[in-house]
């Protein structure tokens, strides 16, 4: 399947048909169920996401709206119908009932009916999300004032030294979104056309394929939250707290998100990009990284600090 | 009839003051601090509408244009902060004060000078929390809900926290004012399963009040000690908790939105009856609904934090409680639906928002029900899924309740009749904006555009725009409503009838049009025909 990631790979624009046919595969997208790229102008709908979890929160939505959509035709319906026949202006008079226990007791049950069907769905998918046993790798994600830190914790049972750093938002869109900055929000794009605008960073997050990665989550300052669509779930990161989700993608590709609890001034230019290489390929980046990090010399460096090595920039001092 | 009892000659010994000060500053009589509170309502609702501008025209489209990040936040802040305590609070505090004790033939509120001074607090509050924003450091920037430790960078702590205990201290006295004057000042002959749907949910609405203002004062005392006191109830490095905050705070915060709804069923069910010239279907099951909500209310809160890690059992907890609300909200629906079915309708601009308030706060309510499921919400929480939900719930239904009452009871306060034409051209206008702005921001939601930020990539930027569009026909459109009441409180030639409405029931419709200052003074005698729900066999 060519679709996995961010911008499918066989997926090229004509440029003056870009907006009908951006607008034509969001359509077609939303009808089929495909996994698109993520977020695509004109999006109607939730995506599917690219792990073997975030189907669920797709297909609930989808139900539930489902739901939603036929209730509201039948009381809009009954509403409507209402409203055509018993006008004044058309001669109704008034009746006097003002009860009907037969009706109450129907519409009073069907709702829990059908309440206790969602509930059912909604709790099979929470169980398989809290479920955090059996991962193969674990990433540290701490939320900062306006940026984010990735820790690489262990991969495969091996604990992993020394590769972490930083991610925040792009120089292009940083530059762009300065006020008045006369830059061209639209300009924004990466190498095959995608617009990239509050949503590349400077150092993705590097991550395999098909491994479950657990992830750790936490904060420096104030409370963010650590959101990519297509992973399926957002989590809090929380100053003295760490919390903790899981993922498993399914499709290698690039997958972007941004904060979602306000933090601040910059909320807003916080995004988070996940990049999911095939296994191999992530190993090999995890080894140069490992490579990269282990300097020479001086390396007496405790186990203590090994935050502080690849490129940091020093976690911002409380602001007050 | 109760009317001769009302009608009495003593109007010019008890008419009100000539004075401009003492009558509207010293003034204990309900129909004038009602009148106060509908004022600061309206002036609130279009300072706080200022700032929704402000919000839409930035996000007009990509990039920045017109503020810094900082200043939006305080505006989208601010603009949550009056909206909820300065327009919808006081507008629903003013409304039972003009009408509670005309519904319950009772001549005045139980305690007129604690209502005077529940009204004048207002002003002050709103004076300190808007000052804020023009003194060094800006006004609040950390959201309505003032989640530490962000909102403790701020500088205007203090003040909002101030500013918050005055406006609570206001609700709770405002409550306790209802409560006595329905439980102790009816009418003989109105017993409580007699009253209107609307002094029922005034009612239980006035025990939410109690119960959960004091605890958002203890909340935001919490965020005052921590940031110059030196306590750590939030503060992680000093053994505090942050999400402790998230909890009491919407323990507050869940009830607090159902006090900004129960009094709109409450209108709701009044207008409906009325336009379709039918008694409300289910009465009992009405109130009993309304209490129930007010119960579920109580235990829903953590759906609003899904996703700051709760362990798996409240989640399920909370997911099947919230789930429940649906239960009794759609009993009053369907109720409304049934009220229509076989009446005799007519469609002035009350009923029109009516029947807006029944389609839209259920497209609210469908949203909301998504919302309850737990994987979902993984997804929704803070998007504009949920910007799109509370905006639907509030504006198309606690805001056009609100209006439909201002509507339904103008005639009755001023004596004379509204122009119906424009009733009808607000109407129009206010429905199919509202929509522009609102409806496109499930999709910005779903799409994955979080909520309260400035700027957003260029795939938002049709829906964000058309949004923008939305609003800003939306906030003229309310400029109408403005030139409506100017109209009718000082020009309409036209007077109202008493009953002002051919099928309106219930004691407020037996005095004179306008409500004399005085009403009431002896007690009406009363005939159950008169009343909306004069024979509950029900
Ligand atoms: C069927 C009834 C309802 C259900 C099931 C429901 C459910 C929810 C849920 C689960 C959330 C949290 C969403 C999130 O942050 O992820 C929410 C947010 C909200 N709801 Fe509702 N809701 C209902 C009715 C109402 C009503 C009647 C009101 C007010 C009149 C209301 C006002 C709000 C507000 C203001 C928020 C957002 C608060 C914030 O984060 O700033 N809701 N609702
Ligand atoms: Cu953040
Ligand atoms: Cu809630």
């Amino acid at each position: 399947m060519t679709c996995g990631g961010i911008r499918p790979d066989g997926f090229k624009r004509a440029v003056p048909l870009k907006r009908a046919v951006a607008w034509t595969t969001a359509i077609l997208a939303s009808a089929s169920g495909a996994a698109w790229a993520n977020p695509e102008p004109g999006q109607l709908n939730m995506t599917r996401g690219v792990t073997e979890w975030s189907p669920t929160p797709y297909m609930l939505n989808n139900v539930v709206l489902g739901v939603c959509t036929v209730i509201g035709i039948l009381v809009f319906g009954a509403m409507f119908i209402a409203m055509f026949r018993f006008r004044k202006s058309r001669g109704a008079v008034a009746e006097k009932w003002a009860h009907n226990t037969k009706v109450e007791i129907v519409w009073t049950t069907v709702p829990v009916l059908i309440l206790i069907v969602l509930a059912y769905m909604g709790t099979g998918g929470l169980r398989s999300f809290a479920d955090t046993t059996g991962s193969q790798m674990t990433v540290k994600v701490t939320g900062y004032q306006w940026k984010w830190r990735y820790d690489y914790v262990d991969y495969k049972g091996k604990a992993i030294d020394k590769v972490g750093f930083m991610s925040k938002l792009d120089s292009r869109s940083d530059e762009t979104r300065q006020l008045n900055s006369g830059l061209d929000p639209n300009a924004v794009k990466a190498s095959d056309g995608y617009n990239t605008y509050l949503i590349d960073v400077d150092h993705p997050l590097v991550v395999p394929v098909d491994t479950k990665i657990r992830f750790v989550i936490t904060a420096g300052d104030v409370i963010h939250s650590w959101w990519v669509p297509q992973l399926g779930w957002k989590m809090d990161a929380i100053p003295g707290i760490v919390n903790s989700a899981w993922t498993n993608i399914r499709e290698p590709g690039t997958y972007r998100g941004q904060c979602a609890e306000l933090c601040g001034q910059d909320h807003g230019f916080m995004p988070i990009v996940v990049k999911a290489l095939p296994k191999a390929e992530f190993e090999k980046w995890l080894a140069d990284q490992q490579a990269k990090a282990a300097p020479p010399a001086p390396a007496a460096a405790s186990t203590a600090q090994a935050p502080k090595t690849a490129q940091i920039a020093p976690a911002p001092s409380h602001q007050g | 009839m109760a009317h001769a009892a009302t009608h009495d000659h003593h109007d010019d010994h008890h008419g009100a003051p000539k004075n401009f000060f003492t009558r509207w500053c010293m003034s204990t009589n309900h129909k004038d601090i009602g009148t106060l509170y509908l004022v600061f309502s309206l002036t609130m609702l279009f300072i706080g509408g200022s700032f929704a501008m402000v919000i839409r025209a930035e996000l007009f489209k990509p990039g920045m244009q017109l503020v810094q990040p900082y200043f939006f936040n305080e505006m989208t802040t601010m603009h949550a902060l009056v909206m909820i305590f300065g327009a919808i609070m006081p507008a629903f505090v003013g409304l039972g004060n003009w009408m509670i004790p005309l519904m319950i033939g009772a001549p005045d509120m139980a305690l007129p000078r604690m209502n005077n001074l529940s009204f004048w607090i207002l002003p002050f509050a709103f004076t300190l929390l808007l000052s804020t924003l023009f003194l060094p450091g800006g006004g609040p920037a950390g959201g309505w809900t003032m989640y530490p430790p962000l909102s403790l960078q701020g500088d205007s702590v203090a003040y909002v926290v101030f500013a918050v205990h005055l406006m609570g201290i206001s609700s709770i006295m405002g409550a306790i004012n209802i409560i006595a004057t329905i439980l102790n000042m009816r009418a003989p002959g109105m017993d409580l399963l007699k009253m209107p749907v609307f002094v029922w949910s005034w009612l239980i609405t006035a025990f939410l009040l109690i119960a959960v203002m004091p605890v958002l004062a203890g909340a935001v005392t919490m965020l005052l000690t921590d940031k110059y006191f030196g306590t750590s109830f939030f503060n992680a490095a000093g053994g505090g908790d942050p999400v402790l905050f998230q909890h009491i705070f919407w323990f507050f915060g869940h009830p607090e939105v159902y006090i900004m709804i129960l009094p709109a069923f409450g209108i709701i069910s009044e207008i409906i009856p009325t336009f379709a010239r039918k008694p409300i279907f289910g009465y009992k099951a009405m109130v009993f609904a309304i209490a129930s909500i007010a119960f579920l209310s109580f235990i829903v809160w953590a759906h609003h934090m899904f996703a700051v890690g709760l362990p798996l059992g409240a989640e399920i907890f909370f997911m099947y409680a919230t789930m429940l609300i649906a239960v009794p909200t759609g009993i009053k629906v369907f109720n409304w639906v049934s009220t229509m079915w076989g009446g005799s309708m007519t469609f002035e601009t009350p009923m029109l928002f009516a029947i807006a308030f029944v389609i839209l706060f259920t497209i609210g309510g469908f949203s909301g029900l998504m919302l309850a499921l737990v994987p979902a919400d993984f997804q929704y929480h803070d998007t504009y899924f949920v910007v799109a939900h509370f905006h639907y719930v509030l504006v198309t239904g606690a805001l056009f309740a609100i209006i439909a009452a201002s509507y339904y009871w103008l005639p009755k306060w001023t004596g004379r009749m509204y122009s119906e034409t424009w009733g009808k051209i607000h109407f129009w206008n206010s429905v199919i904006w509202v929509n522009v702005l609102f409806f496109p921001q499930h999709f910005l939601g779903l799409a994955g555009m979080p909520r309260r930020i400035p700027d957003y990539n260029v795939a938002f930027a049709n829906f964000n725009m058309i949004s923008s569009i939305g609003g800003f026909l939306f906030g003229a459109s309310q400029l109408i409503f403005l030139g409506v009441i100017v109209h009718a409180v000082w020009f309409s030639k036209k007077k109202a009838t008493d009953r002002v409405w051919e099928g309106a029931k219930g004691l407020e419709w037996t005095v004179p049009s306008p409500a004399p200052f005085h009403t009431f003074d002896v007690p009406p005698v009363i005939h159950d025909e008169d009343l909306a729900h004069g024979h509950v066999d029900h």
